[in-house]
C-alpha cells in the first residue's frame, strides 16, 4: 500500500512539474472539450443516416393481410408484399403427397416439405415469387400457365423448375423459392411481414 | 461603436409602430403545447378528433394524415384499426377494370369527404372548405385564431347587411365567411363524458388540429432541450480552452 | 523524382501521401501556422461561420433531395411527407429552412465587418468582389430554394420576381418566357429551379475557395485597418484562432438550435403552408426577410423598369466600393466623420428590411424612398467625397504597438497618447 502511495505521488509530481504551466488542468479541459466535440459531431451524423432508413409510411405497408378463402384447391393467386410478388398456392392432397414423398437426395437444395409450410395448414404454400437464379417471376400461378415437370412453377427465363413445395428441382437456380415471414391469423387469413 | 449601437436601438424603437389592424386582436389561450417544454394533451386531442370525425370531416378533408398517425395522440393499434375499418376507401379496380371500394386500413390516408374540389364546391355553395392538415400553421397565431374563430360567431353590428350565403364572424378577416357556425352546445357526445360546450369543443379541436399540423412537436422540443443544454456546455468549455490558450499572449 | 515535394512528416503513411499530394503540408501552412493578425475581434469569426453554414446547407439539402419530388403535383406533399414520415425529416427540413436565414444573418454581419473596417480596400479588392459574387449566388440559390415547397408564397414570389424581367425593353417578355419554360410559373419552372438550386451551392463552394485563396495572398485585415509590419503583429492561426473560432461556432450553433428546435416557423410565412394556387393571390406577397430590403427598393420607384434597375444597382454598386471610397484610412475606428454615415447606412438597411414586409402604403412608402435614397447617396456621394475632405484620427504605430487606450506606462506595448507627429499616414502597403 505504501509503495502504491509513493508511486502515485511520484507520478503526480512528474506530471505537474512538466513545463511551467499546470499541465494536468489544461490537458483535462482540452480533453473534456475535445471529447465533447467528438460526441457532438458524432451525434449530428445519426439523423442523416437514419433519414435514409425506411420512413413511417413505407413501414406501414411493410406487412399485408391476405384473405385465403377465395382461393380454391389447385389454384394459386399472386399478391404484392413490399414490392415483391407472393405466390399463395392452395395445394391438392395429391400435390402435398408428392412434395412429402420426394427423397431429399433428389433435391438441389434439400429440405423437407414440413419445413415449407405451417403446421395444421399444409395445404397452403406461401412463397416469394422470384426465381432464385436471376430474379424473373416464374410461371405457374395462373390456370393457363405451364407448371413444369414437378407441378410447381416454371421459370421461362432460363428454364428453372420448382416443385409443389416451391423447391428447385431442375435448372440453373441455386436455391428454393424463398419463404416470406408470415403467420395465420385464423384459418382463412394470413399476415405477411 | 457604442454610438452605432445606440443609433440602431433608437431606430428600432422608432420603426416599431402599432401594427396595421387588418386582423382583429385575437385572445390568447394558455395551450399545453406552448413554450419550450410544451406537450400535447392527448385526452383533449382525442376529444378533438371525435369532434373532427363527427362534425368537421363532413366538409373538411385531412389528406396529409393517415389513420396510423392517430397512435400519436395516445390511441392504440386496435383502436386505430377499428377507426380505419369503419370507413370505406377506393380500393383499386377489380379484374373487369371497374373501381371497387374496400374497408380502410391503418396505412390509409384519412378519407376525403369529396372526390375532388369541384364536388366540394358544389356541395358548399361554391366555397371550398380548406383541408385541415396544416390549418394551424397556415394561419398567423394559428391555435388562438382558430379557437377565436370557432367561438366568434356573434350577431353582426346593427345595420350591417350580411351577404347571402355568408355568415358574420368577429375574427375572420373581412368578417364574412362561407362557413356557418359549425359547433353548437351538446352537439357531440364525448366518449369520456366531458360536457361538450362550444368552448370545450373548440379547445379540443384546436388541440387536435395543432397536433395534426405538427405531430413531431414533442420530439422536436425534447431533442431541442438536450441540444441547447449541450451547446451551452460546449460554449463554456470552448471559452475556457480559448482563455487558457490565449493566456500566454496577454 | 526531382519535382517531388519534400515532406517533413514523420509518420510513413502521411509522408507517402504528402510527398505526392501535399495536403497535409498545405493544411499546416494555410490553417496551422498561417500568420494572422493578433488583434481580431469576434467579427472576424463570421467568414468561418459562413463556411460551416454552407456545409450544413449542402448536407441537409442532399438528404432532403432524397425524398423531395420536383413536380407541381407532388412537391408540397413530398415536403410534408418529409416532415411527418421520414425519420428526422422534420429536423432536416427545419435545419435547411432556418439555415438559410442563419446564412444571411452571418453573411450580412460578415459584409458589415468589411464595410466598417475597410476590408474591401487595396490590396483586397478582388477578395471583396469575389465575396459580392458569392452573395449574388446565395441570393439566387435562396430564391430558387424557396420555390421548391410549392406553397402560396413560393409560387407568387416566383411569379412576381420572374415577371420583373419583362420590364426590360424589347426582349423582356422573351426572357421571361425563357425563364418560365412556359407561359406562367409552372412545372417546367419548378423542375429547372430544382436542378439549379442543387447546382449553385457547389458553385458557391468554388467561389468560396477562390475567396480564401485571395485572402491568403493578401493576408487578413484587422480592426485597426493597418498593415502587419512584423512577425510580432501576428500569431499562428492554430491554436489561437481555431480555439477562438470554436467559441463563436458554439454560440452560432446555439442560436441556430434555438430557432430550429423552438421557433422553427418564426422567420417564415404561414401562407407557405397552403399549396400553391395560381387562381388565388395572397393578400400580401412578401419575400423572405433577407430579401426584403431589396424588395423595398424595388417598390420605392413607381416606374417598373426603374424599380428593377434600382434593385439590382443597390447590390452591384458594391462591386465598385473599393474605388468609390476615396479615404486612405481603412478602419472606421479612425474615421470619426464617417461613423455617423455608417450608422445611417445600417439604419437604412433595417428600415428597408421592415418596410419590405409591409404593404406599400402611406408612411411605409415614404420611409422606403428615403432609405433607398440614402443607400445610393452613401455609396455614390458620401464615400467619394468624404474620403477627400475628412480628417481621420492618427493611426497607431503597429498592431503590437496599438496605443488605443490610456494604459499604465509599464504594461508593455506602450500606453498613453499617440507618438508625436503621427498625423494620418498614407494607406499602409504590405
Amino acid at each position: 500500500m505504501a509503495e502504491v502511495a509513493t508511486a502515485t505521488a511520484n507520478v503526480r509530481e512528474a506530471i505537474t512539474t512538466v513545463g511551467n504551466q499546470d499541465v494536468t488542468k489544461r490537458d483535462f479541459l482540452k480533453l473534456l472539450t475535445g471529447s465533447a466535440v467528438v460526441i457532438g459531431a458524432g451525434s449530428m451524423v445519426w439523423p442523416f443516416i437514419d433519414s435514409m432508413n425506411p420512413a413511417r409510411d413505407v413501414l406501414a405497408l411493410s406487412s399485408v393481410e391476405a384473405d385465403l378463402s377465395p382461393v380454391v384447391e389447385g389454384q394459386g393467386i399472386t399478391i404484392v408484399w413490399r414490392g415483391k410478388p407472393i405466390f399463395l398456392r392452395h395445394r391438392t392432397p395429391k400435390e402435398i403427397k408428392e412434395a412429402v414423398d420426394t427423397p431429399l437426395s433428389a433435391m438441389k437444395d434439400p429440405i423437407a416439405d414440413a419445413a415449407r409450410v405451417k403446421a395444421g395448414h399444409e395445404q397452403w404454400l406461401v412463397v416469394i415469387g422470384i426465381c432464385t437464379h436471376l430474379g424473373c417471376v416464374p410461371l405457374g400461378n395462373k390456370p393457363t400457365d405451364p407448371r413444369g415437370e414437378f407441378g410447381g412453377w416454371f421459370c421461362p427465363c432460363h428454364g428453372s423448375q420448382y416443385d409443389t413445395a416451391g423447391r428447385i428441382r431442375l435448372g440453373p437456380a441455386p436455391a428454393n423459392l424463398v419463404l416470406p415471414p408470415y403467420a395465420f391469423m385464423n384459418d382463412t387469413k394470413i399476415k405477411i411481414g | 461603436m457604442r454610438k452605432l449601437l445606440v443609433t440602431l436601438l433608437a431606430s428600432a424603437a422608432l420603426a416599431a409602430p402599432a401594427l396595421a389592424q387588418e386582423h382583429p386582436e385575437v385572445p390568447s389561450v394558455k395551450w399545453s403545447f406552448n413554450g419550450p417544454f410544451g406537450s400535447y394533451d392527448y385526452a383533449s386531442a382525442q376529444r378533438g378528433f371525435q369532434v373532427y370525425k363527427e362534425v368537421c370531416s363532413n366538409c373538411h378533408g385531412m389528406k396529409l394524415l393517415s389513420y396510423r398517425d392517430l397512435t400519436g395522440i395516445g390511441l392504440n393499434a386496435e383502436q386505430v384499426k377499428a377507426i380505419a375499418a369503419d370507413v370505406t376507401v377506393p380500393g383499386g379496380t377489380n379484374d373487369a377494370g371497374e373501381p371497387v371500394d374496400r374497408p380502410g386500413t391503418a396505412a390509409d390516408r384519412f378519407k376525403a369527404p369529396f372526390p375532388n374540389d369541384k364536388a366540394a364546391r358544389a356541395a358548399n355553395g361554391g366555397a371550398l372548405p380548406p383541408d385541415q392538415s396544416l390549418i394551424i400553421k397556415a394561419r398567423e397565431n394559428g391555435p388562438n385564431y382558430v379557437h377565436a374563430l370557432l367561438n366568434g360567431y356573434v350577431d353582426p353590428p346593427a345595420g350591417t347587411v350580411v351577404p347571402a350565403g355568408q355568415y358574420y364572424n368577429e375574427y375572420f378577416p373581412g368578417h364574412y365567411l362561407a362557413m356557418p357556425q359549425p359547433l353548437h352546445d351538446g352537439q357531440v357526445d364525448y366518449v369520456d363524458g366531458t360536457k361538450a360546450t362550444v368552448e370545450q369543443m373548440s379547445k379540443d379541436v384546436v388541440q387536435f388540429l395543432t397536433w395534426a399540423s405538427e405531430p413531431n412537436m414533442e420530439r422536436r422540443k425534447q431533442l431541442g432541450v438536450k441540444v441547447v443544454l449541450f451547446l451551452a456546455l460546449m460554449t463554456g468549455l470552448t471559452y475556457g480552452v480559448k482563455r487558457k490558450v490565449w493566456k500566454d499572449l496577454h | 523524382m526531382a519535382g517531388l515535394h519534400k515532406s517533413t512528416y514523420q509518420n510513413p503513411v502521411i509522408n507517402w501521401i504528402d510527398t505526392r499530394l501535399p495536403l497535409f503540408t498545405m493544411m499546416q501552412k494555410e490553417y496551422g501556422s498561417f500568420p494572422t493578425p493578433k488583434n481580431f475581434n469576434y467579427f472576424w469569426n463570421f467568414g468561418a461561420l459562413a463556411t460551416v453554414n454552407l456545409i450544413i446547407m449542402i448536407a441537409t439539402g442532399v438528404f432532403l433531395a432524397m425524398n423531395y419530388s420536383a413536380n407541381t403535383g407532388l412537391a408540397f406533399d413530398s415536403v410534408e411527407r418529409i416532415m411527418r414520415d421520414v425519420n428526422y425529416g422534420w429536423l432536416l427540413r427545419y435545419a435547411h429552412a432556418n439555415g438559410a436565414s442563419m446564412f444571411f444573418i452571418v453573411v450580412y454581419i460578415h459584409i458589415f465587418r468589411a464595410l466598417y473596417y475597410g476590408s474591401y480596400k487595396a490590396p483586397r479588392e478582388i477578395l471583396f468582389m469575389l465575396g459580392v459574387v458569392i452573395f449574388l449566388l446565395m441570393m439566387a440559390t435562396a430564391f430558387m430554394g424557396y420555390v421548391l415547397p410549392w406553397g402560396q408564397m413560393s409560387y407568387w414570389g416566383a411569379t412576381v420576381i420572374t415577371n420583373l424581367f419583362s420590364a426590360i425593353p424589347l426582349v423582356g417578355d422573351s426572357i421571361v418566357t425563357l425563364l418560365w419554360g412556359g407561359f406562367s410559373v409552372d412545372n417546367p419552372t419548378l423542375n429547372r429551379f430544382f436542378a439549379l438550386h442543387y447546382l449553385l451551392p457547389f458553385m458557391i463552394f468554388g467561389v468560396v475557395f477562390l475567396h480564401v485563396v485571395a485572402l491568403h495572398i493578401t493576408g487578413s485585415n484587422n480592426p485597426l485597418g493597418i498593415d502587419v509590419k512584423s512577425p510580432q503583429d501576428t500569431i499562428p492561426f492554430h491554436p489561437y484562432y481555431t480555439t477562438k473560432d470554436s467559441v463563436g461556432l458554439c454560440v452560432y450553433l446555439l442560436v441556430f438550435a434555438l430557432l430550429v428546435f423552438f421557433l422553427p416557423n418564426l422567420l417564415g410565412d404561414p401562407d407557405n403552408y397552403i399549396t400553391a394556387n395560381p387562381l388565388v393571390t395572397p393578400a400580401h406577397i412578401a419575400p423572405e426577410w433577407y430579401f426584403r430590403p431589396y424588395y423595398a427598393m424595388l417598390r420605392a420607384v413607381e416606374w417598373k423598369l426603374g424599380g428593377v434597375m434600382v434593385m439590382f444597382a443597390s447590390i452591384l454598386v458594391l462591386f465598385f466600393l473599393p474605388w468609390l471610397d476615396t479615404s486612405p484610412v481603412r478602419s472606421t475606428r479612425f474615421r470619426p466623420m464617417y461613423k455617423p454615415f455608417v450608422a445611417l447606412l445600417v439604419v437604412s438597411f433595417f428600415a428597408l428590411l421592415y418596410v419590405g414586409g409591409k404593404p406599400p402604403e402611406g408612411a411605409y412608402v415614404v420611409i422606403g424612398r428615403v432609405a433607398t435614397a440614402y443607400w445610393f447617396l452613401h455609396f455614390l456621394v458620401v464615400l467619394p467625397i468624404l474620403g477627400k475632405i475628412e480628417r481621420p484620427l492618427p493611426l497607431p504605430e503597429s498592431i503590437s504597438n496599438p496605443v488605443l487606450r490610456a494604459r499604465p506606462p509599464f504594461s508593455g506595448g506602450g500606453g498613453g497618447p499617440l507618438p508625436q507627429g503621427a498625423a494620418a499616414k498614407p494607406m499602409d502597403r504590405a
